[in-house]
């Protein structure tokens, strides 16, 4: 069973390096001894520091920074202190409150820590945090909603917000962030025990912005959070998600759609460290590209550590390459510490736009760029279908759709 | 030729001299044919002998390259246009293997061709209405209209499928590529009466590509032609077919095997075939 496990897993890496990143694969449920890994498996342990300098200087090469343009990342690299905002535009329901906390308060001593340089710049730089707090056992309906837009690139803007959900709440909270900026930002979500969260996140930048963000988030026991990533705007947008368990029971679900276009760099990393007994994880992300030199990068760890027993976790990314010279990374990485566990897999795969299809739908008489149309909001359905709050679905079919229509395909 | 059936209706599909390619190999060598609203066509042949190639040309699928030849239909240049013209000017091919989309819905699908082929959006209740009822007709369970095009289903759900858009569409040449082959007896039941609901309306040509004769007791041709080696080598009534069933191809010279038994899925190559 051991040597299984680890065949799977090779077998699946040779695939991503002979493919060029198709495969599919799930790995057996129940299975009993640990895994010895061959040494080239074992990732390096994870530094979290609040330390910039804790971690080394990024050049590229690094292994959390090698599908990146770190050149158009430099600025914010660079780490200049900076006073400057993103213009904020907020609607809290009732009960949910909203307030500004210095470097020193206490709350901030409580958030994970950030996970890579540019994450602990901003949290350093941010000096201090916007507190988003639903009161314990508050079920708010309506979303909470916060606009950020960026009004230019004169000044890098580094942001940390604390999104602090009481036990059994339930609430939505969606950020938006628009117009042009250089922006560094943590955000860090801490959900109470039994508490639900959905998380959206929609990037809808100008062309020439740039965003970098490590959104932490730790699950409660019993909790439950869905975080939803919504990319389709930006010059470089490069979304780092991790999460942690705080208890047993714990269960989150993260979707991901994204959409990149002539010279964009849509990058989402996420991991998931199972440390805790009995939770749950879905990671769906999938993106449509086109055009020269669009570029997306989705890189999705999964850790099941020896005391998570009972774990359930299943991660999967498809891409869809509009136009030929796209280039989409997939990169999924499952390692398990024990066998007694519910079940963990992963699905990866990168394709072309099928003319087959494309044939088909124009075959009964659909015109060429409807047809196209058709296929990629076939492709993102079910992703949007997932998300189950039925405004939002909305509005990002809307997105997508917008974004076709600018795409010209 | 003589036609049973009303000739007023008018449309013509006339195919002359075609020849055509698949990554420079030639695979059509100089197919004449003409089909009428109103008749059925039988075309039978072995296996790679070219009848797909014929199917797909005509339709315009982008693999196959036309090297020469005419194809027109009401006197309209065919292969001048679009594959979406072409199904919008009245042409229909009923898939061999039917391409899975995944995430649009049939009924999503349905509505969307409807609206291309008719030039204007069917009104909404009256199309509700309208599906649903060739779905009934087809003995196609309502859940299927709300399921991804294709995707999933069984051989012959994925016939049934063609044959619903062949009902809804109205076309008035229908290419049917072996619409027949891996049904069960009633869903081959189900599937001719379909075809043969459009043939009474009197309005559409078709254009059988089959391989047995026992769809052919369902659906009776006017004309039978014999397809080897990529052009067709003997045309004549329905006769001819309980002839290839007896016989096969054999006296074509083609690798001879009666056309009604199974016949293997691999590829035969043309040009090792020599016609009669
Ligand atoms: N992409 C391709 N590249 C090379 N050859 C091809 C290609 N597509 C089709 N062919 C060849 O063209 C020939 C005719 O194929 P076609 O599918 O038209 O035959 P068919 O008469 O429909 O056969 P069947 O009865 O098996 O459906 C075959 O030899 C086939 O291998
Ligand atoms: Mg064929």
């Amino acid at each position: 069973m051991a040597s299984k496990i680890a065949d799977v897993i090779a077998t699946e890496r040779t695939a991503l390096k002979e493919t060029g990143g198709v495969t599919d694969g799930s790995i057996a449920t129940n299975v009993k001894p640990l895994t010895p890994r061959s040494p080239a498996d074992v990732r390096p342990e994870r530094i979290t520091s609040r330390d910039p300098d804790a971690f080394p200087a990024v050049t590229g090469r690094e292994e959390e920074w090698r599908f990146t343009p770190v050149d158009r990342l430099r600025v914010l690299l660079d780490g200049a202190p900076s006073d400057a905002r993103l213009q904020e535009k907020t609607e809290l329901p009732e009960g949910v409150s909203l307030r500004e906390v210095g470097s020193d308060d206490p709350l901030l001593a409580t958030v994970p820590d950030p996970v890579d340089r540019l994450s602990a710049l901003a949290m350093r730089n941010a000096d201090g945090a916007v507190v988003i707090s639903i009161p314990a056992d508050a079920q708010v309906t309506a979303p909470v909603l916060v606009d950020l837009r960026g009004t230019g690139q004169a000044e890098v803007i580094w942001g940390h917000v604390v999104i602090e959900v009481g036990r059994h709440a339930k609430a939505t909270v969606v950020f938006e962030h628009g117009g042009d900026a250089r922006y560094a930002a943590c955000v860090s979500v801490l959900v109470g025990d039994g508490a639900h969260l959905d998380l959206v996140s929609v990037q809808e930048w100008d062309s020439t912005a740039v965003h970098s963000q490590h959104t932490a988030i730790r699950v409660g026991r019993d909790a439950r959070v869905r975080g939803i990533d919504v990319t389709l705007g930006g010059d470089v947008v490069r979304l780092v998600k991790t999460v942690e368990y705080a208890g047993p029971g714990g269960d989150a679900e993260l979707l991901g759609l994204y959409f990149a276009d002539v010279g964009q760099h849509l990058e989402h990393r996420l991991f998931v460290d199972h440390a805790a007994p009995s939770c749950r994880s879905r990671v769906t992300y999938k993106g449509a590209l086109q055009g020269d030199s669009a570029r997306t990068v989705w890189v999705g760890d999964v850790l099941i550590r020896a005391a998570a027993t009972g774990t359930d976790t299943y991660e999967l990314n498809r891409n869809l390459l509009l136009t030929p010279e796209a280039r989409a990374d997939s990169v999924p990485n499952l390692e398990i510490e024990t066998g007694e566990i519910l079940g963990a897999g992963h699905a990866s795969a990168t394709g072309r736009f099928d003319d087959e299809q494309l044939f088909y739908l124009q075959a009964r008489g659909i015109p060429a760029d409807e047809a196209r149309r058709m296929v990629v909001r076939g492709f993102f359905a079910d992703v949007i279908n997932e998300i189950g709050i039925a405004s939002l679905e909305e509005r990002l079919l809307a997105a997508v759709e917008a974004e076709l229509e600018r795409t010209k395909l | 030729m003589s036609t049973p059936q009303n000739r007023a209706a008018g449309s013509v599909l006339s195919i002359r001299g075609l020849e055509v390619a698949v990554e420079d190999k030639t695979i059509l060598r100089g197919v004449d044919l003409t089909v009428r609203s109103g008749e059925t066509h039988a075309i039978m042949g072995p296996n790679g002998s070219g009848k797909s190639t014929l199917a797909y040309s005509v339709a315009g699928h982008p693999k196959y390259t036309v090297t020469g030849g005419t194809v027109t239909l009401d006197g309209e240049d065919v292969l001048a246009m679009t594959v979406d013209e072409r199904a919008r000017a009245g042409l229909f091919l009923a898939m061999q293997y039917p391409v899975e989309v995944p995430g649009v819905s049939v009924s999503n699908f349905l509505r969307s061709a409807a609206t291309a082929v008719r030039g204007e959006a069917p009104k909404l209740r009256l199309w509700v209405k309208e599906q649903k009822e060739a779905m009934a007709r087809l003995e196609m369970d309502p859940a299927f209209a709300e399921r991804s095009v294709n995707e999933g289903f069984s051989g012959g759900e994925k016939k049934r499928h063609e044959i619903l858009q062949l009902e809804l569409l109205k076309p008035k040449i229908a290419i049917l590529d072996e619409t027949d082959s891996g049904l069960d007896v009633d869903a081959l039941r189900v599937v001719s009466e379909g075809v043969n609901r459009v043939r009474e309306s009197g309005e559409s040509g078709v254009l059988l590509i089959t391989h047995y004769t026992r769809i052919l007791r369902y659906i009776e041709p006017d004309f039978v032609h014999v397809f080897i080696g990529g052009r067709i080598v003997e045309q004549g009534g329905k006769e001819l077919a309980d002839e290839l069933e007896a016989n096969g191809y054999a006296k074509y010279g083609a690798a001879a095997e009666p056309a009604g038994k199974s016949l293997p899925m691999g590829p035969v190559v043309p040009g090792a075939v020599t016609t009669a």
